[in-house]
């Protein structure tokens, strides 16, 4: 049976790939997840915001209160030489798992601003990142900040940072556009290689006691997959880039389901800080159980073969389909 | 002679540039100015920069002076080459090791930034006092006069250390070289290498102990054979001028500078001549110039090798032309004759008064510039003048005005020295705005990469929080000797308009000097929003005035509140000392030299602000007359006595200099309770109580760190008398009536602008959770209504203490604060912690302070914190040292106690003439709580009463004495520094005492006073000074020590975390009749973070286990309870938690991220372990019914 899939230009042995987590953060775990079968690793990400932020703060504490009292002209030890000031450590680590691992390894960039990324993803690469993936989650909160601007935001982001590289690049794209699919075919345009489709990574909560708005991890179950297998069943085999799945892919059946509605790789995160890198194998079994019992081949066979274009139900991608469903929930 | 590279550093650097090449242990211990020293040294070694041995020296912080000295001994014992660095007390301490090293003929160099010493009050200041105070060790004394000779001399001395095996001092002054800025000429390896003999060095490391060639040192030895022993000594001493003078010699051959013992400097045929040595020197030698270009013939003796007094040399450099010599000396010898220096001149001379190749000259022998008082052109010409007298003043003093003893020389104080070549600007600055900073920069760019000399100069404010600092800067073409603050500027640049308000700033502009405003207004109005004064300078000297909005610059610029760059690319833009486009293009160089390594964004963001000044800056049209009526603020506001007025005003406006001896309360005695007249306004936005919000918790009060936040519970009658804006609401509690009133109210004028209470507000605005019940707001709005409503709120009757629970937090908030308005940082989180013991036992307190943070904001001039209630009684504070505290406070116990069983014994014998009653109600009067202490000094009143018609020597005495008969409360309060390290000996033994003190320490797990050193409360993964690359040992749990006795009441406490165990602690440990001490976890700028969230980072703290609170209570144990409570449960969160939110910890991810993470490892290990430690010890006390 072949399970092997092409992503980014990549053969993969398998279409799991796990996705940017507190688990792709250290080699040893990276490691775990090779030996559990995992057939790609994005590493997590490196947050734009999070280094100027901490540079900012740096900067500032390291100078505020001096050169105000005569006996202490400043409180902290200055001229001290900072190694990881500008993700050095990051771009070590990518080195040291690039040594250790067979796997493609993806480096993955989370940020909004076209300036920044573009020094960073050059050293991604120049680190050894086989790909890298861009997450642009911009949450506007400007009632006079217009569609469109934003929706050029992300496309010059994407152009910007394709400029600076030559290895693949995947941009992760969520459905919160007034049309996602033209949205992914001008990201494509714009020179990304891939596509992933997730849905919203954090959620928002209240706290009654505290009185506060909390944010808190969208730890997903399969439940969550729904917008992720819409938006890769539309695009399949309509835009000449790779597709990937994430949201909600935590059992081979999910992964089934993904593949045929047109994925070439899925990607995982919740499932896996649930219940550890050992769920990959389970996943893995599942796939080839289903497979086996189906009298599947391949994973290539059955790529898209629920897509939008392929299906023997293309209502159900569509807006009618909600009328459809209520229907059949009142009967 | 290698090419000439030159740099800009201030003396400290410049010492230890030299003393870490040629070092291999270097044992410190901080104390200002010398401190930088060790900074350096330690930051040179954590770099893994090498000595010219190949080697990278040892950097320790030991846990004192004399530990320092010690190991310092120790490690020259062992044959190392070794040396320290320190200052005025610090040097006292070294002392007895002093006298070893010197007794065994063990070369070393101590390289000392001279200070003040602690008399009638400390100084952190320069003079010669601890240099001079350890003559008699046997340590050879080499003074450098500025940067440069304070480099060289470096070397010199170590060069001539190892050839005479003689110990050498060197020094310099204090601030005026330590921290002045200069362009020197910077000595490569090359020449430490030929200077420093590699035999002398093995000879120094053979005479080093070793068990391969044992030899026995430090014997004790008997009246036969130790004078002669002392006396064997003598020809070391007797050639080590000569190996010195060699040392210069060679050192001159090497760099191109030529020193002597005694540089004589003047006229060939001078007849007056001025000998001294230090910075004061090099202004004397601009002066010397003056005068003999006015045809005068006078001179000067540089004293470099001020002992051993080199007789023949200096005979040999004073002119044979000379009659009258005017000796000065740095220092006071109170009773003494003359001061040292003299001495020695005056000896050499009187010795040799039958070969001397001149008549015998007239000498006298004057004090000058003691706690680096200015010393100018003007005043030395006042010498010179004396000199010319045919009687003049001897053991004068010069820069003050004695009108007591009248031993002042009078000067022309209008008196300035020209200098065409040099341009001089002065700059004024608010601490936080990065002004000096610019300022260091803008002379490393002319210092560097131009010909021209430059040299800047620095004088800080005596508050840690909204100080002005000043800028001297001087450039010219020619070395710079001014020694003294810029008298008449050339540009004068004002970065913070509200100085202007104040003081009186431009008077020091010379006609047509450049005037750089940064305002908040635009052009069109900027003339017109100055005092009155101000445009009066700038019409009458026809002053080019520039202005700009840094602050709006700077924001546009992201560079939030740092007007630093923007105001430094002004002054290059207008003042002309560089070609504008060259300026500009040097700045950004600067930049990208600075700022590089913490990455593009920095770089970029400055840049960004250079370019935005160039186009925001503008020049402002003076008209022909002025329009201003504003004057000038007067400094201090209120009703207070004459002296407050006089004198303390007087210094509040920068006007100390012209006070008189008569003036000054001569043993170093202040009255309390004077912050409160100096309203500083510097809190640019300041809290506003929203009642309907508010829940009355007073968690806001007890927060404040300036006590300018106070509630209180009033009769509703007295609303009528209320000011507009004045607002209470119906006051929460059992304890209140129906018309009782609760309020807060906010002294904006002393607010620094913290916003700790809005972080600490439990309360939420129901319709808007942004708001609390307490919010910032701008001040200036407020400042008048806010004032008017702070009057009323203070006139209003205060709740009887006695009806309060003080044990209850919110109760306790109640209480007056009789510590307020400190100079303490915004936000600081020691200062809850006193002024909450000031509400609590303030009336009856006796404060011994360490010296430190809280002896600064406690105790610094003009104004101080701690005051007096209505009824006149208050916290009597002092401060003796830093090492001594704990024994310091104990001495108070010890004579309160004998001063009470003294009133008692008498009263005893006074019975049968007294009620009998009363003075059994006395004697045996429990008083362990507010109530019981007010019956006790009721009692008091009725027995002083009685006393007064008793007609009897032991009545009068007993009236004297009977308030000691009511309870007082003995505080012992000082910082980690003091505590874990330096008076750890003795505050063991103070434990260890079984007397009634109460010792609390503001824990800020580093020294905070000196800049963030290390201490052994520094918690594991912390940077600080001495631990650059983050601490890796545990920290010392001092709680678990002081348990170790059983008797000890124990308390660890986080206000942050538990505010009502904090108070409990405070209660329950002035209670304990025994000694006590609680440990409080005070946040501190140090940490690098925002402090208005102090409180969070301590419940954080105390979260992570990091920071476990607990109270022990050995009274309990008698009682058969558990002593042990435990206020924490362990660690809840993860470490990283608490330490990744401080810049302390966070940096070393940045620096080294292996270590890093380490230290979480170890950090989270350690909170284990406490967590453990502390439930054990619970475990362990349970009573055994419990158990």
């Amino acid at each position: 049976m072949d399970l092997s899939t092409t992503f980014l230009g990549f053969t993969l042995k398998n279409p799991l790939i796990a996705s940017a987590s507190p688990l792709t953060a250290s080699l040893e775990s990276i490691r775990k997840l090779e030996d559990n079968g995992i057939a790609a690793v994005i590493i997590h990400s490196l947050f734009e915001e999070e280094i100027n932020r901490e540079l900012r703060q740096i900067d500032h504490f390291l100078h505020a209160n001096s050169e105000s009292y005569a006996e202490a002209l400043s409180y902290l030890p200055a001229g001290v030489d900072f190694e990881n000031i500008q993700a050095e450590n990051y771009l070590k680590e990518i080195m040291r798992v690039k040594a250790a691992v067979s796997i493609p390894v993806i480096a993955s960039l989370n940020g909004v601003s076209a300036g920044g990324w573009a020094k960073y993803a050059k050293k991604l690469q120049e680190a050894g990142a086989d790909a890298l993936e861009l997450n642009i989650t911009y949450i506007p909160t400007s009632v006079d900040m217009e569609g469109p601007t934003i929706e050029q935001m992300y496309i010059d982001t994407v152009s910007t940072v394709k400029k600076h590289i030559s290895i693949p690049l995947n941009v992760k794209m969520n459905a919160y556009f007034s049309n996602p699919a033209n949205m992914a075919k001008r990201l494509v345009e714009a020179g990304a290689d891939g596509l992933t489709i997730f849905d919203n990574p954090s959620r928002v909560d209240v706290d009654l006691e505290l009185l506060t708005a909390l944010r808190q991890a969208n730890i997903t179950s399969s439940a969550s997959l729904s917008e992720t297998l819409r938006w890769c069943a539309i695009l399949y085999n309509k835009l000449g880039c790779s597709l990937c799945a994430n949201t909600g892919i935590h059992s081979g059946q999910d992964v089934l389901k993904a593949v045929m509605s047109g994925a070439d790789a899925t990607a995982l995160a919740s499932v896996l800080l649930l219940h550890g890198e050992g769920e990959i194998r389970n996943i893995l079994h599942d796939l080839t159980s289903w497979m086996q019992e189906h009298e599947y081949e391949s994973i290539s066979q059955m790529k898209g073969s629920i897509s939008l274009s392929h299906t023997d139900n293309p209502s159900a991608y569509e807006r009618n389909s909600y009328m459809h469903a209520l229907q059949h929930y009142r009967s | 002679m290698s090419d000439r590279l030159f740099i800009t550093v201030d003396g400290n650097e410049a010492v230890a540039l030299v003393a870490h090449k040629i070092n291999e242990v270097i044992a410190i211990y901080p104390i200002t100015p010398s401190s930088p020293m060790g900074e350096f040294s330690d930051l040179y070694s954590s770099k893994g920069e090498k000595n010219i041995f190949g080697t990278i020296p040892e950097v320790y912080e030991m846990q004192s002076e004399g530990g320092a000295s010690g190991a310092v001994h120790g490690a020259l014992q062992t044959g190392a080459l070794t040396t320290t660095f320190t200052a005025s007390q610090g040097l006292l301490l070294m002392i007895p090791n002093m006298y070893k090293i010197a007794g065994e003929l063990t070369a070393t160099v101590f390289h000392v930034a001279a200070r003040s010493l602690a008399m009638q009050g400390l100084s952190i200041f320069g003079d010669h006092q601890d240099v001079m105070g350890v003559r008699q060790t046997g340590f050879a004394l080499l003074a450098s006069n500025s940067v440069q000779e304070a480099h060289d001399f470096a070397l010199i001395s170590q060069a001539a250390t190892l050839h005479s095996r003689i110990p050498f001092l060197h020094f310099f002054d204090g601030f005026r070289t330590s921290h002045e800025v200069s362009r020197i000429e910077v000595l490569g390896d090359e020449v430490l290498k030929a200077m420093i003999d590699t035999d002398l060095v093995e000879a120094h490391r053979k005479r080093g102990l070793s068990p391969e060639h044992p030899v026995l040192r430090g014997t004790s030895q008997n009246p036969d054979v130790y004078f002669q022993g002392r006396e064997s000594v003598n020809s070391y001493y007797l050639a080590l001028p000569q190996i010195l003078q060699q040392q210069m010699d060679k050192f001159a051959e090497l760099s191109g500078r030529h020193y002597r013992l005694f540089d004589y400097i003047g006229d060939g045929e001078a007849t007056r001549i001025l000998v001294l040595m230090g910075s004061g020197a090099e202004t004397v030698e601009e002066s010397v110039a003056y005068l003999n270009g006015q045809g005068e013939k006078v001179g000067l003796i540089k004293v470099r090798l001020a002992l051993p007094f080199a007789v023949e040399a200096f005979l040999d450099a004073l002119p044979k032309s000379v009659e009258s010599i005017a000796v000065l000396d740095r220092t006071k010898e109170p009773g003494s004759v003359g001061e040292p220096l003299y001495h020695d001149v005056v000896t050499a001379l009187f010795e040799r008064r039958d070969t001397l190749p001149f008549a015998m000259p007239t000498i006298i022998g004057g004090r000058y510039g003691l706690s680096s008082k200015e010393f100018t052109p003007a005043m030395i010409i006042a010498i010179y003048d004396e000199l010319a007298k045919a009687s003049p003043k001897n053991h004068f003093t010069i820069g003050i005005e004695d009108d007591v003893t009248f031993t002042s020389l009078l000067y022309d104080p209008d008196f300035v020295l020209e200098n065409p070549t040099q341009f001089q600007a002065v700059f004024y600055g608010l601490g936080s705005d990065g002004t000096v900073g610019a300022n260091k920069n803008s002379i490393k760019i002319i210092g560097t990469e131009t010909d021209h000399y430059a040299q800047g100069y620095f004088v800080y404010d005596s508050k840690k929080s909204g100080s002005m600092t000043i800028s001297h800067l001087r450039f010219g073409i020619e070395p710079i000797h001014s020694t003294y603050l810029i008298q008449k500027a050339d540009f004068l640049g004002v970065h913070q308009a509200v100085f202007l308000e104040k003081l009186d700033l431009l008077e020091i502009a010379k006609p047509g000097a450049v005037f750089l405003l940064n305002t908040p207004y635009p052009k069109e109005e900027a003339w017109y929003r100055l005092p009155r004064v101000a445009q009066e300078h700038i019409i009458a000297k026809k002053l080019k005035f520039y202005a700009i909005d840094a602050y709006r610059v700077a924001k546009a610029s992201q560079m939030g509140a740092r007007i630093n760059t923007i105001m430094q690319t002004c002054f290059f833009a207008i003042s002309g000392v560089l070609p504008k486009e060259e300026a500009i293009k040097k700045i950004k160089g600067s930049i990208q030299k600075t700022y590089g390594k913490k990455g593009d964004q920095i770089v970029q963001m400055n840049y960004d602000a250079v370019d935005n000044t160039l186009e925001n800056l503008f020049e402002v049209e003076v008209p022909s007359h002025i329009s201003s009526t504003l004057e000038l603020h007067s400094p201090l506001k209120g009703k207070f006595d004459p002296f407050v007025g006089e004198v303390i005003g007087a210094i509040t406006a920068y006007k100390g200099d012209t006070l008189r001896v008569s003036q000054m309360p001569p043993d170093g005695t202040w009255p309390t309770g004077t912050s409160q007249y100096e309203k500083r306004n510097i809190g640019h936005e300041v809290p506003v109580w929203d009642r309907d919000t508010c829940i009355q918790c007073n968690k806001c009060v007890s927060a404040c760190p300036h006590s300018v936040i106070r509630s209180n519970v009033f009769d509703a009658s007295w609303m009528e008398g209320a000011p507009e804006g004045f607002v209470a609401k119906k006051a929460k509690g059992k304890k209140f009536g129906e018309n009782d009133l609760f309020t807060i109210s906010v002294a904006v004028e002393d607010c620094t602008g913290c916003a700790l209470c809005v972080e600490v507000c439990p309360a939420k605005n129901k319709s808007q959770t942004n708001l609390k019940a307490i919010n910032m707001m701008p001040q200036f709005p407020l400042r008048e209504s806010g004032s008017t409503q702070w009057d009323f709120f203070l006139s209003l009757p205060k709740i009887e203490r006695a009806l309060l629970d003080h044990d209850d937090l919110k109760e306790s908030q109640f209480l007056e604060p009789l510590f307020e308005f400190s100079g303490a940082c915004p936000g600081c989180g020691e200062t809850p912690y006193v002024k909450l013991v000031s509400q609590l036992f303030g009336d009856r307190m006796v404060v011994a302070n360490a010296t430190g943070c809280s002896s600064i904001y406690g105790g610094n001039l003009p104004t101080t914190p701690w005051r007096k209630n209505d009824q006149g009684r208050g916290p009597a504070w002092s401060n003796s040292l830093f090492e001594d505290n704990a024994e310091f406070g104990l001495g108070f116990r010890l004579a309160i106690d004998n001063h009470a069983d003294h009133a008692k014994s008498l009263l005893e014998g006074l019975q049968p003439k007294l009620c009998a009653g009363l003075v059994e109600d006395i004697l045996q009067a429990p008083q362990r709580d507010e109530k019981q202490i007010n019956a006790q000094r009721e009692r008091i009143v009725i027995l002083k009463h009685a006393l007064e018609a008793v007609d009897d020597a032991e009545a009068k005495t007993l009236l004297e004495l009977c308030d000691y008969l009511v309870k007082k409360s003995v505080w012992i309060i000082g910082g980690d520094g003091w505590a874990y390290d330096i008076g750890y000996g003795g505050l063991d033994h103070v434990l260890a005492s079984g007397k009634n003190v109460n010792i609390l320490v503001l824990d800020t797990q580093v020294y905070s006073n000196t800049g963030g050193q290390q201490s052994k409360a520094t918690l594991t993964g912390a940077v600080a000074k001495f631990a650059a690359g983050g601490k890796g040992a545990v920290p010392k749990d001092l709680a678990a020590m002081a348990i170790n006795y059983e008797n000890v009441y124990v308390a660890k406490v986080a206000m942050g975390a538990n505010d009502q165990a904090t108070v409990k602690a405070f209660i329950e440990a002035e209670r304990y009749d025994g000694p006590s001490i609680i440990i409080a976890y005070s946040h501190c700028v140090a940490h690098g973070y925002d402090l208005r969230y102090g409180f969070d980072q301590q419940k954080r703290a105390v979260d992570s286990g990091l920071w476990p609170i607990f109270r022990f209570n050995p009274e309990r144990i008698k009682e058969g309870e558990n002593p042990m409570t435990l206020d924490s449960k362990g660690p809840k969160i993860d470490v990283k938690d608490f330490m990744y939110r401080e810049t302390r910890f966070k940096m070393v991810e940045k620096m080294n991220h292996t270590a890093a993470g380490e230290f979480l490892v170890t950090a989270a290990h350690t909170a284990q372990t406490l967590h453990k430690r502390y439930v054990n010890l619970h475990e362990y006390y349970k009573p055994s019914e419990e158990v």
